[in-house]
Order: C-alpha cells, then sequence, then structure tokens
C-alpha cells in the first residue's frame, strides 16, 4: 500500500471479513463465511490448550465439508481468563467456556452443522433460566466495560494486518500524515487529557511537546510489564499488536523521530513473535519503513527484549538496558526528552497509553475527554487477580468504583469469603482496604488516600491473607530487584525486609513500628529512581490501614490472619478428635502423642500436640478428615 | 541477588561454537545487541558458562567485565546448567497468593536440591519464577514449556512422576 487510496481498498475489501463480529448483518452478507469462531489464543488460554481447540475445530470442520462458510480465527485475550479456553461463535456471539479440544466434535455436529447451541458447555451466565442465551457482551463482566485500548483484542486475528484495516486500523495514520501538522498530533493528544498508563500519570502530550530539537530522535516503547499481577500490556500486544505500531509511527510524525524501539519482556513470547509479525507486516505492507504512505515521512522500529530485571520498567534504566548495558536508571536532569536514548531526544510511553492514540486521533479529543473524571480521562485496563471469581482483564472508564469493579465486573470474592482489601500498583503500590471500597478509581483519588493507580494490576485479598505478610512479599520483591546503584534502596529496603521478618516472627516491638516508618519515609525520599521511591509504598499503606494487625503481631504474638507461621499454635479439639492417627503419621516431627481422655462416643483417645516440639508445617491438618485440628 | 555459578566442566560441541559464530557476526556491527547475542547464546548452551561470555566478549569486542556484568545483572541469564525437565514455579503475586509458596517448598523436598539448583543426575532443575501472566490459571508452575496451572501441593508427585521421578 503506497497511497492512503490504496490503504482504503483494503479496508473495503476486508470490512465484511470481520462484520458477523461487529454485528452488521448486511455487510457480512458480502463475506462468503456464514460462522466465525473466535478461540482465545492468549497467555492464559493458550497454556490451558486452546491450540488443541483450533487444531481439532479445523479438522472437525474440514471433515463436514464446511471449510468455506466457517472461519475459524485465533485471537487475543477476551479477558475473562478465569473461564479459559474461551471459544466465541458469531452470529449468535455464544461464550463457551472452559472448553476441551474432547468437546469439540459434538459441537462441530450439533451447533455448526445442527444450529443447536451446546447450552452444557456455555459460560452459565449467558444461559437463562428459560433456555435462551444471553450475548456475551451482556454478561456482568461485560457489560460495564468500555473498550478502547482493547478494543480489537479478541475481536480481530492478531497476525493479519488486513483485519486490523478493517477496524479502521492505519486510518488514524493516515489522518496524520494527509491532514493534520506534526504539532497539531501532539495538541490533540494534550487536548484528549491522556496520561500516562504506566502508573505516573504523567500527560502524554506535554511528555510529547517538551522533546527537543536533534538530528536524531527516539520513540521508546515500555512493553516490560514488570509488576507480578499484571497483564495488560501483555493483552495489548497479543491481541492488537498494530495498534501499537501505528501509535508509536503517529507519535513519530508529531515529534520528528524516524526509529523506534519496543522494550519488551522475554517472559512474554506470545506477544514478542505477534508483535514482530505485526511489525514485518506493516513493513511489507508500507505502513513502516520509507516514505510512508507517499508522505514523505520515514520511520521505522525495532523490538529488544528485556531479560528479566524489574528496575528497567523505569524509564531511564530501560534505555540503559536498550543501550546494551546493565539495566541500571540514570538520575534526571538530563530528561530523557533532551536526552534519553542513546544521548538522543526519546519519547517513552507504556503499551497501554500508545494504544489510546489512534482512537484519540480519529475521534477526536473531544470524544476522549467524554470519559472518566476531571483530571483523569478515558478509560483504564486492570488485571484483575488474587481471591476474586472472574480472574482476567477488564477495562472502565476511569471514576468507576472499586465496588463496582469488584463485586459487580469481578463477580466478588469466591467461597464465601470477606474482601479485605486490594493491592493496585503491585510492589510500589499500596492496599486499598475494605471501608475506601467507595473510593472512584482514577489517579488523583488513589494518590489521595496514599496509593497510586501503577500500572493497572489489582490484587484481591481476603480475610486469608496476612498484611504483614503481603508487606514482606513486596519487600522480598524489591530486595531482589533493587538494582544496588544506590544506597537507600539497596540497603535501606533490605533493612525493611529484615524488620518485617522479625515482626512475623513475633520478636518485634511497638517501637519497631516507628522506626519502620521512618525509614520508609527516608528511603522513599532519597532514591534514585522511581523503584526505590515507592519501594516502601505497600508497607507505609499496610501500615496506615491495617496498623491493628501490626500491633497483633508485635504485643499479642498472633497472626490474626493464621498466615505468619512462627505465630500459630496448632491444637486439636479432644472432643472432635478419634484418635486414628492419621496427623501423627504425617507429623514430620512426631510431635503429637496419645492423652488418656476418651470423648464420648469414641473408641481411641485423643491426641495432642506437644507445642513446644511443633514446627508449623500444617502437615496434620491437611491429614485431619474430622476438622479436629486448629491454628490460631 | 547473588547467582549460582556452576562447577560442572563445559561440554560445548564445535556445532554449538559455530551457531554462536554466527549469531555474533550477524550483531556485531551494533553494540547495543549484546543483550539478544547474549540471549540467543543462552538458547544455543542452555547457560552462559564463562567460556562461553569469553567468546561473547571477543567477538563483540567488549570487554569480558561488560558481558559478566549484564549476565549477573539480568535474572534470565542462567550461569549454571538447566536439567532437562526445568520446573519453573511462578512466584508472583497471584500465584503467590493462592499457595504457589507451598508448591515450591514441596518441590525442593521431593527432589533434594535448592531452587537454581540441578539435580546430580542433570534430570531436573528447579526455579522460582515472576509472574508469567497466566494469573487465571493460578497457582502455575511449568515444565519446560508445559503450563500446569489451578495446583495444590498434593499435584507435586504427580507431576514429578509424569516426568520419570
Amino acid at each position: 500500500m503506497k497511497t492512503v487510496a490504496e490503504l482504503q481498498a483494503v479496508r473495503e475489501a476486508a470490512i465484511s471479513e470481520v462484520a458477523l463480529r461487529t454485528g452488521d448483518a448486511a455487510l457480512a452478507a458480502k463475506s462468503k463465511y456464514k460462522r466465525n469462531v473466535l478461540v482465545c489464543g492468549g497467555t492464559g488460554c493458550t497454556s490451558s490448550h486452546s491450540q488443541d481447540i483450533i487444531d481439532t475445530l479445523n479438522a472437525e470442520i474440514a471433515k463436514h465439508g464446511m471449510t468455506d462458510e466457517i472461519k475459524v480465527v485465533r485471537t487475543g485475550c477476551f479477558g475473562l481468563c478465569a473461564l479459559g479456553p474461551i471459544m466465541i461463535v458469531y452470529p449468535e456471539g455464544c461464550f463457551y467456556s472452559m472448553i476441551k479440544a474432547e468437546n469439540i466434535p459434538e459441537i462441530v455436529e450439533e451447533h455448526f452443522v445442527k444450529g443447536n447451541i451446546v447450552t452444557k458447555y456455555l459460560y452459565k451466565e449467558t444461559v437463562l433460566e428459560d433456555g435462551s442465551i444471553k450475548k456475551y457482551n451482556e454478561t456482568d463482566f461485560y457489560k460495564k466495560q468500555i473498550r478502547v485500548a482493547l478494543r480489537n483484542c479478541g475481536v480481530i486475528n492478531p497476525e493479519d494486518i488486513n483485519e486490523y484495516i478493517a477496524r479502521d486500523g492505519y486510518q488514524a495514520l493516515a489522518k496524520c500524515l494527509t491532514s493534520m501538522q506534526p504539532k497539531e498530533v501532539t495538541q490533540t493528544i494534550l487536548e484528549s487529557g491522556l496520561r500516562g498508563r504506566g502508573g505516573g500519570g504523567f500527560p502524554t502530550g506535554r511528555k510529547w511537546s517538551f522533546i527537543a530539537d536533534g538530528p536524531q530522535k527516539y520513540v521508546v516503547c515500555n512493553a516490560d510489564e514488570g509488576d507480578p499481577g499484571a497483564f495488560m500490556d501483555r493483552s495489548v500486544l497479543e491481541g492488537d499488536p498494530h495498534c501499537i505500531v501505528e501509535a508509536m509511527t503517529i507519535c513519530g510524525y508529531a515529534v520528528g523521530a524516524s526509529q523506534g524501539y519496543v522494550y519488551v519482556r522475554a517472559e512474554y513470547p506470545i506477544a514478542v513473535t505477534r508483535l514482530q509479525i505485526a511489525i514485518d507486516e506493516a513493513r511489507a505492507n508500507g505502513m513502516l519503513g520509507k516514505n510512508i504512505l507517499g508522505s514523505g515521512f520515514d520511520f521505522d522500529m525495532e523490538i529488544r527484549l528485556g531479560a528479566g530485571a524489574f528496575v528497567c520498567g523505569e524509564e531511564t534504566a530501560l534505555m540503559t538496558s536498550i543501550e546494551g548495558n546493565r539495566g541500571e536508571p540514570r538520575p534526571r536532569p538530563p530528561f530523557p526528552a533532551v536526552k534519553g536514548l542513546f544521548a538522543c531526544p526519546t519519547v517513552e510511553n507504556n503499551v497501554e497509553t500508545f494504544a489510546n492514540v489512534p482512537q484519540i486521533i480519529l475521534r477526536g479529543a473531544e470524544w476522549f475527554a467524554s470519559m472518566g473524571t476531571e483530571k483523569s480521562k478515558g478509560t483504564k485496563v486492570f488485571a484483575l487477580g488474587g481471591k476474586i471469581k472472574h480472574t482476567g482483564h477488564v477495562e472502565i472508564a476511569m471514576g468507576t468504583t472499586l465496588r463496582e469493579i469488584i463485586e459487580e465486573i469481578g463477580g466478588g470474592i469466591p467461597n464465601g469469603k470477606k474482601f479485605k482489601a486490594a493491592q493496585t500498583g503491585g510492589p510500589s503500590g499500596g492496599c486499598i482496604p475494605a471501608r475506601l471500597m467507595d473510593t472512584a478509581v482514577d489517579y488523583d483519588n488513589l494518590t489521595a488516600i496514599g496509593c497510586m493507580m501503577g500500572s493497572g494490576g489489582l490484587i484481591v485479598m481476603d480475610e486469608d491473607n496476612c498484611m504483614v505478610d503481603m508487606a514482606k512479599f513486596f519487600l522480598e520483591f524489591t530486595v531482589d530487584e533493587s538494582c544496588g546503584k544506590c544506597t537507600p534502596c539497596r540497603v535501606g529496603t533490605k533493612r525493611l525486609l529484615e524488620m518485617l521478618d522479625k515482626i512475623t516472627r513475633g520478636n518485634g516491638t511497638l517501637e519497631d513500628l516507628d522506626k519502620l516508618e521512618a525509614l520508609c519515609n527516608y528511603i522513599k525520599a532519597n532514591s534514585l529512581c522511581g523503584l526505590g521511591q515507592t519501594a516502601p509504598n505497600p508497607v507505609l499503606a499496610t501500615l496506615k490501614f491495617f496498623r491493628d494487625e501490626y500491633v497483633s503481631h508485635v504485643v499479642d504474638k498472633k497472626c490474626p490472619a493464621g498466615v505468619c507461621k512462627h505465630l500459630l499454635t496448632f491444637t486439636i479439639d479432644k472432643d472432635k478428635c478419634i484418635g486414628c492417627g492419621k496427623c501423627a503419621k504425617n507429623c514430620p516431627a512426631d510431635t503429637i502423642v496419645k492423652t488418656d481422655y476418651i470423648a464420648p462416643g469414641h473408641k481411641l483417645p485423643s491426641l495432642k500436640i506437644l507445642p513446644e516440639k511443633c514446627l508449623k508445617c500444617g502437615a496434620c491438618i491437611s491429614g485431619c478428615k474430622f476438622g479436629a485440628i486448629s491454628k490460631q | 541477588m547473588q547467582k549460582k555459578i556452576s562447577s560442572n566442566p563445559f561440554r560445548g560441541t564445535p556445532e554449538q561454537e559455530a551457531k554462536l559464530k554466527e549469531i555474533i557476526a550477524a550483531n556485531k556491527h551494533d553494540k547495543s545487541r549484546l543483550m539478544g547475542v547474549m540471549q540467543e547464546a543462552q538458547g544455543v548452551y542452555g547457560y552462559l558458562p564463562i567460556e562461553v561470555q569469553n567468546m561473547i566478549a571477543e567477538g563483540m569486542e567488549v570487554p569480558l567485565e561488560k558481558v559478566f556484568g549484564v549476565a549477573t545483572f539480568y535474572a534470565q541469564f542462567s550461569l549454571s546448567p538447566k536439567g532437562d525437565c526445568n520446573i519453573s514455579v511462578c512466584l508472583g503475586t497471584a500465584c503467590y497468593v493462592k499457595g504457589s509458596g507451598d508448591i515450591y517448598d514441596e518441590l525442593q523436598a521431593e527432589l533434594g536440591i535448592g531452587g537454581d539448583e540441578c539435580t546430580p543426575d542433570g534430570k531436573f532443575s528447579l526455579t522460582a519464577c515472576r509472574c508469567i501472566g497466566a494469573c487465571g490459571l493460578a497457582p502455575v508452575l511449568t515444565v519446560n514449556e508445559e503450563v500446569y496451572g489451578r495446583l495444590t501441593k498434593d499435584d507435586v508427585p504427580t507431576i514429578l512422576a509424569k516426568y520419570g521421578k
């Protein structure tokens, strides 16, 4: 495609091929396919063998001679990973969940050949009492979502540029190159109110406008999604890689850069493969390279793989790593906009930030600014994980309350447990306790309660999670990942971890809690980069909202959630124990002995645990069928 | 975190060396590709012993000290060989809150090795990894490329048995 006219011709030809999925029946009639079967090819579903499902589908469809009628598409992530592998069938829009390859022959035969939807394999929320079917996008999980960054995830085949073009792909780039000045592009992004989705929340348009003059400038996409439990960026790269290619090219045009780099974690092999395919396809089709769409503008990009260092998500460390060095951050100023990658002016944005750009250009700054809250515009993608029914990713308007996200969209806490807290922002963030569940989630509200938006990981914790243990877990992470360059972070986080360890072992004092807080504030104020400056956040937030749990650990020497094993005592209820001896067999330390008490109705004497010898391993509890053993 | 450096003797083959030279030749023009070369080298040898680091340093014309510095900085680079079955347990937050720590402990007990170690027969090695992004299946572990999800401690012997333990 060398001109805009050629791009439009490709779009015209391709648009009917995706019309079934967008619900445009008139257009869909032009396609030879009467049915589209979409199978999730994201990391979650691939891990549960969605490729076998695709292979079986193709074989079965061929067996019935329907290859010309049914199109099987491997898409990116649908979002509801808890129910994977997922298969969505159009035109009905019905949602098959937790599908196995051996179910496929039956579905092909019954549904595709005979036209009877096999309701027993559908996601149960989509089957109504009268046997009719709800479309997947009308379920609780999907109906409140607004998909901007994820608009193509689970809709198109990410390895086919034509499907992307059919969904208005590369139209925004064409608009920029043919009818907008570079400054207008930056101005549009500025007016939209888009803020950095990696966690910092810096206005993207301002970042673009700061870039210094120079003969060589760079655009960098930060896809080093390192927060544990966060997988928003991966979903975008796996499901819609072309939108990142398009957005980076637009950014290159706006700031005058001709080269881009995407820094992706090597732990995301599917994302890397699809992004490489997208870059190659874009180049082959004239969307990257010299003289893009006949405009005279040149831009190209390449992928650089990370190698497992959390600090490389920090923008200066990331640039140092792209240059082939140990990924240590550098002091600012000079800021990357003046002296960034290879000492040239550089704009760096996160994947989700870029994913919003083409839509803002196409639909206008006002459209984007109409969503969200006063200072946080648009939508945000969250990865729901931990103790929540619908693990997966969701995209919601800024300002949605935590309660809506967790209880309505996320389906609440499994096993009837009580919600305790939600951790946002991973190891750099804080936790939101149950009493603040009605907080409208946006950048400023979360900062105001001493938390942070972070990149979008949202880990839900229930009453069985100990908050001191969680803080310790995150500190173990940051101690491991501190690059070692500056002392406050390298030594300070280690000391923090030691203090937390002391507390979880029951050796802490009330004075330690004050020391903990003082050291946290010192590390925040004096560390070189974002990693150190935010590392104490999980401790500060848990201290603020769950100080009583810390106090229980240091004063009562108890762990209320029953997690910190040094503080637990295991006891056998003498009336429930039938004296079978299973626990004594399981015990690695021979601490369980007979008593001389026989409970009414039992034949054998009950057992007891000798506390001084107990290792607190819990092997006895898992062996007891009578629920006679408890830990406190 | 300090990396464990293997004392096992280096057993590189001429074929592996030829492959490494090819990789270096393709990337030599751009020194910023050092990490990429090391990643591919690890793909060829399975790990990065000092002999391989030396070849990379000479080939890319960078000091060995820099190669060693990069190798020890990033978690992905291993200075110890991996077993035929490399078991990697996710200790990301989502898996951790669902009990992957217990699974990791159980594996250490069953295999008789610690984290980042390889059994003496070269059959199993064990590592803890950061979030692999399959949080919907938490807790998860991977054996080579195969992912096992929704696990409990009791699944450990069954999984090990599948790989001939």
